[in-house]
């Protein structure tokens, strides 16, 4: 074969796919994809589970804001039904309530019954009258607290051993149990990403040292920092990207799968628990966010390490 | 590269013309030197070079290399040859002292000049330096992608420099399965391919027999008839007589032996010193 064999054997060949052949072909190092794989299994479920605990917060929130229970609490049934019956009228006859629903006392009694057995039906037995009640909207917390306040008046008026519960009272504290497990989860996917990214420093290094040899010649040739970490960062980013990506499948599955078993309890608490589609938006971008993290790590890693040469 | 565009040489290389190192005939050496042709192109001033703690490898070094001259740099091993060839070709800075490339001091040069000023020197390492992983072309073509140039503009002036150094046939083979001289050959192409202003060789002549030694040394001489300043360090003193009109500098313990930096021809006749 002549050089003019070769080199028109060649033709075709882009300055860009030639300089990549400068370093060895393969991965930078040879764990490195599986490690960002797992980080990223393990990142992109801490993040789904913050994000859909993040969801039903936000869900309850809102239930919890615009619900309360009206309850009347008298042992005489008849002055018990007169009173629920004019409490409904004094709700509905309030702007800030949207609805009103007297609970009928046979699913009362049939929520009881578990508890109480056959005699939860009994008219001798003073169960109190529940009414739900559905508030319009409110934008703030003080809104909220002004529309309860206003229904509490309106009961006293009525009655003063009408009790006025605003669900939020009772469910404030799950609320901020799975608030709490949302940022925690946001915490994770930040130890996530400095992990990974201390992963890439390594590997670069290691990296580095590895081809010591070629960066050396490159240098007294004249190539600069940048052109040398141009070689690293697309071996690494190729490595970040195959990571990622399985590290992302991987993750999906399980997410998947865990949706399905959510869906199956039945409970609106727990299924409340769900992604929208901009959570699986960001999700998507974890993967994405994870190559520049690790190209960016790799960039900085060897042109600090370079700079400490001639 | 057609036969009757190659100009001969009687050790059996020829100056490729259509290139990279293209050679203008008809002109003067000064005129084919280029714009450093004459003129101070190195100059190191009272240079020291110490590693870490040690005493020093280079003392007080001080001479000047003009343009377009041949310059062997010879003394005994350990005298301080590849010590100073790394100052020359900015491998290295030195402890103290001045050194002047192209007429600017690259001594406080900043970091990121270097590669501007390292693209203007070919090397010759002592042990090649080959990337194992690439090929020939690969190697020889290393300066050239260094320096940015597109593939199409690469390809012809590696294919010559190919020939040039009878290699075309082994355009695809690693390092590792060539022999010595070939390294060596392959090492030079990529030195002088990007058409250095300077030329540095460090005992290129070590690794190879007594023919390929007087063959490599022709092909240094037609580089310098082509301008290229070539300072080639080596102990073999009946190699340097081979040269006419080169001149040399001698080390001995990190000293220049003359003290006032002046060159000398060198003798003629083997074992002469």
């Amino acid at each position: 074969m002549t050089a003019r064999d070769v080199a028109s054997r060649r033709m075709g060949a882009t300055a860009a796919a030639a300089r990549n052949r400068l370093l060895p072909e393969g991965r930078v190092a040879g764990p490195m994809p599986w490690v960002i794989a797992i980080m990223m299994f393990l990142t992109v479920l801490a993040a789904a589970a913050g994000l859909g605990l993040g969801a039903g917060v936000r869900s309850m929130g809102a239930d919890l804001a615009g619900r309360a229970t009206v309850q009347v609490v008298t042992a005489d049934a008849q002055a018990r039904d007169r009173m629920a019956a004019r409490a409904v009228r004094a709700l509905r006859a309030i702007g800030e309530v949207r609805s009103v629903k007297l609970v009928d006392p046979r699913t009362l009694a049939d929520q009881l019954r578990p508890w109480l057995g056959e005699e939860a039906a009994s008219v001798d037995l003073p169960v109190p009258a529940l009414i739900d009640v559905e508030l319009r909207p409110g934008s703030s917390p003080a809104q909220i607290d002004a529309r309860v306040a206003a229904l509490r008046r309106a009961m006293a008026a009525i009655d003063g051993a009408i009790r006025v519960e605003p669900h939020a009272a009772f469910l404030q504290p799950l609320a901020g149990l799975l608030s709490a497990l949302g940022w925690l989860a946001a915490a994770l996917v930040a130890l996530m990403a400095v992990a990974t990214a201390a992963v890439v420093v390594l590997a670069a290094r290691a990296a580095l040292d590895g081809h010591r040899g070629t960066i050396d010649v490159l240098h007294l040739m004249g190539a600069t920092d940048v052109q040398i970490a141009r070689l690293f960062q697309r071996r690494i980013a190729l490595d970040a990207l195959l990571g990622g990506v399985a590290g992302f499948c991987a993750a999906l599955l399980v997410i998947l799968a865990l949706g399905s078993r959510l869906e199956a309890t039945g409970s609106d608490l727990v299924r409340a628990i769900g992604l929208p589609w901009a959570a699986w938006g960001l999700l998507l971008l974890l993967p994405v966010g994870g190559v520049l993290l690790a190209v960016a790590a790799a960039r900085l890693t060897i042109l600090r390490a370079l700079a400490r040469s001639l | 590269m057609p036969a009757s565009s190659a100009r001969g040489d009687p050790a059996g290389f020829t100056v490729p013309t259509g290139c990279a190192m293209a050679s203008p005939k008809g002109k003067s050496q000064e005129e084919r030197a280029g714009p450093h042709a004459m003129s101070t192109i190195v100059q190191f001033e009272n240079v020291g070079l110490r590693y870490g703690l040690d005493s020093e490898t280079l003392s007080d070094v001080s001479f000047s290399l003009r343009g377009g001259g041949f310059y062997f740099l010879t003394g005994a091993s350990g005298a301080g040859k590849t010590s100073l060839l790394k100052l020359l070709y900015l491998a290295q800075r030195p402890s103290r002292g001045v050194i002047r490339l192209f007429n600017e001091d690259v001594v406080t040069l900043p970091r990121k000049r270097l590669p501007g000023f390292r693209r203007r020197i070919g090397v010759v390492f002592q042990d090649f330096r080959l990337v194992p992983h690439l090929s020939t072309y690969d190697n020889i073509a290393l300066p050239l992608r260094v320096a940015g140039m597109e593939e199409a503009e690469i390809e012809a002036p590696v294919a010559e420099m190919l020939n040039w150094v009878g290699l075309a046939d082994r355009a695809e083979a690693r390092p590792a399965t060539l022999s010595g001289g070939e390294q060596q050959r392959v090492a030079i192409a990529r030195a002088v391919i990007g058409r250095p202003e300077i030329l540095v060789a460090d005992e290129p002549t070590g690794n190879v027999d007594a023919d390929m030694a007087r063959r490599l040394m022709s092909l240094f001489e037609a580089l310098n008839r082509l301008g290229t300043t070539i300072v080639v360090a080596t102990h073999d003193l009946p190699l340097i007589a081979q040269v006419d009109g080169a001149q040399m500098m001698r080390l001995d313990k990190g000293r220049l032996a003359d003290p006032t930096g002046s060159l000398r021809y060198p003798p003629r006749g083997p074992g002469a010193a």
